[in-house]
Formats: structure tokens, sequence, C-alpha cells
């Protein structure tokens, strides 16, 4: 038996209007993928349909029998077998994964506790459908990716047919994408009906039947059409291949102008390299971090935009907090020429370090303070050493705003009101500011991100290159860094085990994959 | 800086209501008209004599410090149960300071002395506890209720061994000069003190809400770990927070100590600390807030007092716990009226009935 949805919803937070006569129409035994700009009221969609979230009044029908919204909620919907993987993760930090997969409905036996053949159970559906996990450990010590492959795992473990997944591929590695999408493909062939959230066009244009639109929290229009496959890397394992299939290609230029209401922002310019004899801005050296980093060696010069790349887990945040100094570790951090390892983390961005932090909900932002407070927290450049400059503050959030096109444009706004890709606007619009900055660690910048506000940040650490600043960024997307970067550096167990320096040359994409899958060794630098 | 002013004020009004209601049931079941018996604690308390209203200044004057100093820990996420042993250090190193000085010292060196030496009291626990939390990782919650124990075990055996004046439990008075004058309220405890701790309120109003460090302090209780990125140290925080939240408690010793008795007794100022819980909590953690819950608990605790040929005192004592105990709850209620009748209105201002 396989699943459909039907639904005509509204909703909204506080008066502030989130859906419209949000309708979403999606065939049994399909990938339907629902696309929009961050704001547009896709997770607050999805959030309905798994019963987490009521919604104001609409309609709502499960494989063509009505559902009353009224007592639909998350007990409701795991009945009638629908299964969610939230953007930033549902599972308790304290808990392990297993523990987390049984929370609410755990097997006993003999009114003991046994968790050992669902972990069993996760790990052999993990191998099979290609997301590794180990059930045993905590979630907290996972990295957002791994955590991410958990909780999908464990969604399907339970028998979901009707699979909803808010932008799931946000944390993902490239290579855990092409795996990941496969998988979602293989379910539907088998029965399961799959809704995607995503922005990513191009995982729209590999996977998905049909796709439905969302804008401003209505729908503006509904593409169905048949997929036909195109696969980055030319090293892909055979397993992973999604079968093309004929039919119409979706229109995928027009998806992109229903989501933004117009036409797409303009193809950014590039940095131009920087010179030759240009002054080292951020160098590192033998930088180790437990077992997590080795000696990690690097120098980003001024006007570089050097890039991370690597599957999430490989050491990418040890890297970056420890740049940050928000973690013990050996070697040096230098900043300008200056020996910062014993520095203070608030010392470090008075040298002029600017550090965005890989996630904004854990460190980045203080989520129940206002836009104009986040954006000058720690700034005393701004709000002046003891005495809070009000007018500054207000002056400079107001500013913030305009430059990266804040939504809503109030200074005074929670910023837990905000969308996801506003959140990281506001961090972007804090970090990048700072005087005298010298050099900028970015990662995952534009993680959970909507197109028009990844432009934005773009240009911004763009600028900060060109304005002599060394950038740093740490990505999983690598169609990210190879937009940004002038280099790029990969990431693999904790080491850098290759560079790749010439990014237009074709088969650059190529030994970046293999690099950070450890098919290629040691340094295998392409020209 | 409150969030959201007019749901938190909406929350109060809530809890008061319900608590007038459920004091009102309470003299119901002893056989008492709620609507008689709140009219004499109103009359009693506030119109018939300059006493009561003296009285209720005097504890609101302590409770409102004892509050302040609650809410600057909680700010940073910090729990300071030990305002009451605070308080108690205060009162004893206040004391003896107020007695040691030779007669003649002048006044304008005698307060400042006093009262400073009564801050520091304070502080010094404050800094204890919180240099325990941070550098050796010690939960705040369990040093401050340990350090409490010890502080009244101290004072007790320095009263019994050295400061009590033969077989009393009373010490020897500080010199003249320290005591701070009576506001004179028909023969009522309130002192000067009022002004220094009204002074307090707004002082530290502005520096929660208009400076940096009172920033830091509550983005620190908010979010360590955001707090920690953008480069502010959470553990220095923790420990100011600490340090200031005592010398708030150890301020409120000055009202007992230098405005009231002039001397060490026993059990001066004990309780005053651990009602700080209930005010702060009752305050909503703002200071005016603080200073309102401090006046209406005194009002309270009096008008028991004066209403106990009605209704047994006990009464009021209870209605205290349950105010409380109702504000703590009715955030949430709070928040569903104000966000519930909101339905969004539609483009065309119309509003369709689901």
């Amino acid at each position: 038996m396989t699943s459909s949805i039907s639904a005509v919803l509204d909703k909204a937070y506080a008066g502030v209007r989130v859906l419209e006569r949000a309708t979403l129409e999606v065939e049994a035994g399909t990938v339907h993928a629902l696309v929009g700009e961050n704001g547009a009221g896709k997770s607050t969609l999805v959030k309905i349909l798994a019963g987490i979230t009521p919604a104001d009044r609409g309609t709502l029908s499960i494989s063509a029998s009505a559902v009353d919204l009224a007592t639909w909620d998350r007990r409701a919907a795991r009945a009638a077998h629908i299964g969610i993987v939230q953007q930033h993760g549902a599972f308790a930090g304290t808990l392990s994964v297993v523990e987390n997969a049984v929370l609410g409905a755990e097997p006993t036996r003999r009114g003991l506790l046994q968790l050992e053949p669902t972990a069993k159970a996760l790990a052999a559906l993990g191998q099979t459908i290609g997301l590794a996990i180990d059930p045993w450990v905590r979630v907290d010590t996972l990295s957002l990716g791994a955590a991410q492959r958990a909780e999908i795992v464990t969604a399907l473990h339970f028998g979901a047919k009707l699979l909803l997944l808010d932008e799931p591929t946000a944390v993902l590695a490239p290579i855990e994408v092409e795996g990941l999408l496969a998988t979602l493909r293989d379910l539907a062939k088998a029965g399961t009906t799959v809704l995607l959230v995503t922005h990513k066009l191009d995982e729209v244009r590999q996977v998905a039947d049909a796709v439905t639109v969302l804008r401003g929290g209505a729908s503006v229009s509904r593409f169905t059409g048949t997929v036909t496959h195109s696969s980055h890397f030319a090293s892909q394992p055979a397993e992973t291949t999604v079968a093309p299939r004929d039919g119409n290609p979706l229109d995928i230029s027009a998806i992109a102008r229903a989501m933004v209401g117009g036409e797409l922002p303009p193809a950014p310019s590039s940095v131009p390299a920087p010179a030759a004899e240009a002054e080292p801005r951020l160098v590192l050296r033998k930088l180790s971090v437990g077992g997590e980093l080795t000696a990690i060696e690097l120098a980003v010069r001024a006007g570089e935009i050097v890039g991370v790349a690597g599957v999430d887990g490989n050491g990418q945040r040890e890297l970056g907090h420890a740049i940050a100094g928000l973690i013990a570790h050996t070697g040096t951090v230098e900043i300008a020429g200056r020996d910062a390892a014993k520095m203070a983390p608030g010392t470090r961005l008075r040298a002029g370090l600017a550090h965005v932090p890989e996630d904004r909900m854990r460190g980045g932002l203080v989520l129940d303070s206002t836009v104009a407070d986040n954006l000058s927290l720690g700034r005393i450049d701004i709000t002046g050493r003891f005495r809070i400059d009000r007018a500054a503050v207000a002056k400079f959030a107001d500013e913030r705003i305009a430059e990266l096109d804040i939504r809503p444009p109030a200074r005074d706004a929670i910023v837990r009101s905000l969308s996801g890709g506003n959140q990281q606007k506001v961090v972007i619009g804090r970090e990048l500011s700072r005087p005298n900055l010298v050099a900028v660690i970015a990662a995952q910048p534009t993680r959970g991100v909507d197109l028009g506000a990844v432009a934005k940040i773009h240009d911004r650490l763009r600028a900060a290159a060109e304005a002599g600043a060394g950038v740093l960024v740490i990505s999983a997307d690598l169609d990210e860094l190879m937009a940004l970067c002038h280099r790029i550096v990969v990431l693999l167990r904790g080491r850098i085990v290759g560079e790749v320096t010439a990014l237009r040359a074709p088969d650059a994409r190529a030994t970046l994959g293999r690099l950070m899958t450890g098919l290629a060794d040691a340094r295998a630098g392409v020209g | 800086m409150s969030r959201d002013p007019d749901r938190q004020g909406l929350a109060v009004a809530i809890a008061l209501l319900g608590s007038l209601a459920l004091g009102s049931a309470l003299m119901l079941c002893v056989g008492k008209s709620p609507g008689h018996v709140w009219w004499v604690m109103v009359r009693e308390t506030l119109f018939l004599n300059e006493y009561n209203p003296g009285q209720i200044l005097f504890r609101a004057t302590s409770l409102a410090l004892t509050g302040l100093s609650v809410s600057v820990a909680l700010d940073a996420g910090l729990f300071n149960i030990a305002a009451e042993g605070q308080v108690i250090a205060g009162v004893v190193v206040c004391a003896i300071v107020g007695t040691a000085l030779p007669p003649g010292t002048p006044a304008v060196v005698a307060v400042p002395l006093c009262l400073v030496s009564a801050v520091l009291a304070g502080a010094a626990i404050g800094f204890l506890i919180g240099a325990m939390k941070v550098w050796r990782g010690a939960p705040e919650v369990i040093t401050s209720i340990m350090i409490t124990a010890i502080v009244g075990g101290v004072a007790l055996w320095l009263g019994n061994e050295v400061l009590f004046q033969n077989g009393t439990t009373t010490g020897v008075a500080i010199i003249p000069s320290a005591w701070l004058p009576a506001l004179g309220l028909g023969g009522s405890a309130a002192n000067v003190s009022v002004a220094i701790t009204a002074f307090a309120v707004l002082a530290l109003w502005w520096f929660r809400a208009r400076t940096t460090w009172g920033q830091a302090l509550r983005v620190v209780g908010r979010d360590p770990k955001a707090a920690r990125a953008v480069g502010i140290s959470v553990g220095r925080v923790q420990i100011a927070a600490m340090v200031g939240s005592g010398a708030l408690a150890g301020l409120a010793a000055v009202n007992f100590v230098m405005g009231h008795k002039h001397a060490f007794e026993q059990g001066l100022g004990a309780g005053a600390g651990l009602l700080g819980i209930s005010v702060a909590i009752l305050g909503r953690l703002h200071p005016v807030g603080i200073a309102a819950a401090a006046l209406l608990l005194s009002f309270l605790s009096v008008g028991g007092l004066a209403t106990s040929q009605e209704v047994p005192k006990e009464i009021s004592e209870m209605l205290q716990g349950v105010v409380v105990l109702a504000v703590a709850c009715s955030v949430p209620i709070a928040r569903r009226w104000r966000h519930a009748p909101q339905a969004p209105a539609t483009v065309a201002g119309a509003r369709v009935k689901p």
C-alpha cells in the first residue's frame, strides 16, 4: 500500500501569515520535491503534514481519506505511517542513536530495555541503503551530517510509507547526497512516497517526479515531468547511480523563476587571484586537535579565498573551532603574523579574525534576542565599551539589514522568528563587518540558506577578500567552494590529503571527489 | 528591556487574580467574608496609621535587595541560593566593623565604611561560589546551600563566643554615627535604606538594559556557547555575576544593622535571602518588577498580622506562596491568551471564520 497526500493549508505564527491556501498534491509512490526560498513556508507545511505543528484551517487527505486537522498530531501521523526527518534534527543529544530511535516505544523483554535488535537492524539498514551509522554513539558527539543520516535510517526502519525530508542534503557531502538521492528513488520504486524539501534544483533535476513551488506561503506552480539523470562524479560507484528514465524533463529554469518570482540573480563575479607576493593573513602550523585533526599546515594570503572540502565529520568542525580558539589545540594559529595560539576567543576576534560558526543555532546567535542585539553582540566598536550607544546599535543594525536584505527588515525582531537564511545573514552581518578584518573563517556559511541569501553571503565573502582579508571557507557543498575559491584543500580523517588549484580544469571536480572519498591519496594536486 | 512587557504584565495580572480568588476561597473555608477581610487588610495596613506602611517599606527594602541579588545571578544562568548566607555574613561583618570603629568617627566615614563592609562580605561569598563553579565545576546550587549553612554556624558561634553580651543574644551596639536615620513613619523600622534600595533598583535596571556588561550577563545566561563565540569570557562573567549577586545580598544587611537594630542579634536578617528567590521569580527578573514584588509580599505579610483578629495569619503566609507559584505558572497561559485570538488578517482585511 502506498500513500498520497492532498492538502490545502493555512497557518499563521503570532499574526504573521506563513501559509495561505498552500496546496500540495503528491501522488503515491513518487518523489515529490517541495521547493522555495527560505521563509516560503516549506518547513511549516512539512511540520503540519507530520503532525508536529497544528494547522489553522484547511483540508488534508492522506491516501484519499480526509483527516480531521483538529486531532491531527504526531501520534496520528505516525499511525498513518508518516515519517519525518527535520532540518535541524529532532534527536536528543544526550542519548545514543538507538535510544533516540526507540524513544516513546521502547522495546522491552521481561521489563528490561532491549536495544540490541533495534541497533542491529539500524546498522544493517544503514549498510543496505549506503548511509552508514553507528547506533550506539551519542548523538551530540556526531556531526550534523552523521546525525541526519541516523535520523533518515531510523525513519525508514520504522516503516514510513510516506517519508518527509526537510532539507536532508543541506548537511551532507556530495557523495552522500548522491547516495541519498539514489536511495530515495529506490524507495519510491518500492512504493514509499517521498516528499523532499530542498532548494537545490540540481537535486530536483536528479530525483523528482513532480515539483511544487512555494512562494510567500502559497503554492505558485506545480511541475510534473520525468527526471533525466546527470552525475557529477566520473568515478561514481555503480550502486548509487540513478537509472535514467524516459519522458519529459522538468523545466528547471522555469522552476527557478517560479521560486524567486523573477529572473535569477546575476552570475557572481569572481575575485581576481591574489598577487604571488601577497602576505599571508592566516597561517596554520601543525594545528592538531586530539585525534580529530592532525598537523594541519595551511596559509591563506591577503585577498585569497581558500576552500576546505570534505565529507562532513572529517575534522571540519574542529578546524573551525580551533582557529577561533573555542577548543583546545596544539600547533600555531597566526593572524596577520601574530601567534594567536594562546589567545582567548575574544582576543583573536580583536586581532582581526571573523568567525562564522558551523551551526548558527549552536553558538552563532542568541535566538531569543533581537536582530539588532545579535548584530552588535560582542562588537564594542559599535556598542561602546561600557554604556551601550543605542543610536549606534540601531544605525548599525539598519545598515546591515539593508546591506544583506535581512527579512523582515525589523531590527527589533526576535532572531528565533527569522527563517534560517535570514538568521545566517545576521551572523554574516556581524562577523564580516568587523573593523580591521584580517582573516575570515566561514564554516558552512550557506548551509540551509536559500538561493537569494546564498548570493548575498557569497558577495560579502568575496568583498572581504577583495578588501584584503584572507578567507577560509569550510563547506560540504562542493558547488559553493568551486564558485568561491581560488584553491581547495581536502580534509579527510582530520588531515589535509590534497589540494586542487586549477579549479577550472575539467577534471578538478572528479579529483576533489576522489580525494574526499579517500580514493586518491597523498597530496595528489592537480595543476 | 523585557522582551514582551505586555505578556509579562498579563502573566502577573492573571496570577494575582488567581491568588485573590484562592485567598478568598481560603477565607470562606474559615467562615469569613472575603470582601470584609480584604477590606480590613487594605485599611489596616495602608490607611489606618503610618506604622504599617512603614513596616511594609522596611520589609520590602531587604526583600527587594535579595530579590535583585537572585535575579543578577539568574540573568547569568546561575541560581544563587546563598543570598540567605550572604545577608547574614553582611550582618555580622557590618556589626563588627560598626562596633570596632572609634566612637568619634564622623558619619561621612562610618556610614560608607560599614556599608561597604557589608557589601564586601556578601560579595566575597559570591566570589567563592562563582570561583568554585567556574574553576572547579562545583554546582552552585549545592555550594550555595552548604555555604549558607557554614555562614549560619559561624555567625552563631561568633555570637556565642565573642559578640553576645552577658547571657543575651544581642551584641554591642554599633557607634551612633553609623546609624542610618529612621524615616519616622509611626515608629516603624523604615529607614534611609529605602532610598539606597531605590537607587540600587534604578542602577541595576540601567546596568542590565543599557550597558555591554549587563548585555554580556544576559547573553551568558541565555546562550553561553554564543557568548563564547563572540568573545565573551563566560567564566569571568559568571564569577562577576556571583560577586554582584553577593554584594546586593550583603547590602540588604545595612537595612537590618545600620537602619534598624544597630547591633548584631541572633537571627537578624534570617529568611530575607530565601524569600529573595520568590521575589525574583515574582518580579520576573526585572528590577522594577522585583521592587513591586517585594512591596506586594511585604504587604501580604504585614496585612496578615493586621488581620489576625479576623483570620489565622497563616492564611496570609500561604497567600505569599500562592502568589509566587501562580506567577511562575502563568506565563504560558498569558502567551496563549495573547496569541490565540490574533487570527491573521487576510489581504482584504476580512477575517474568515474557520
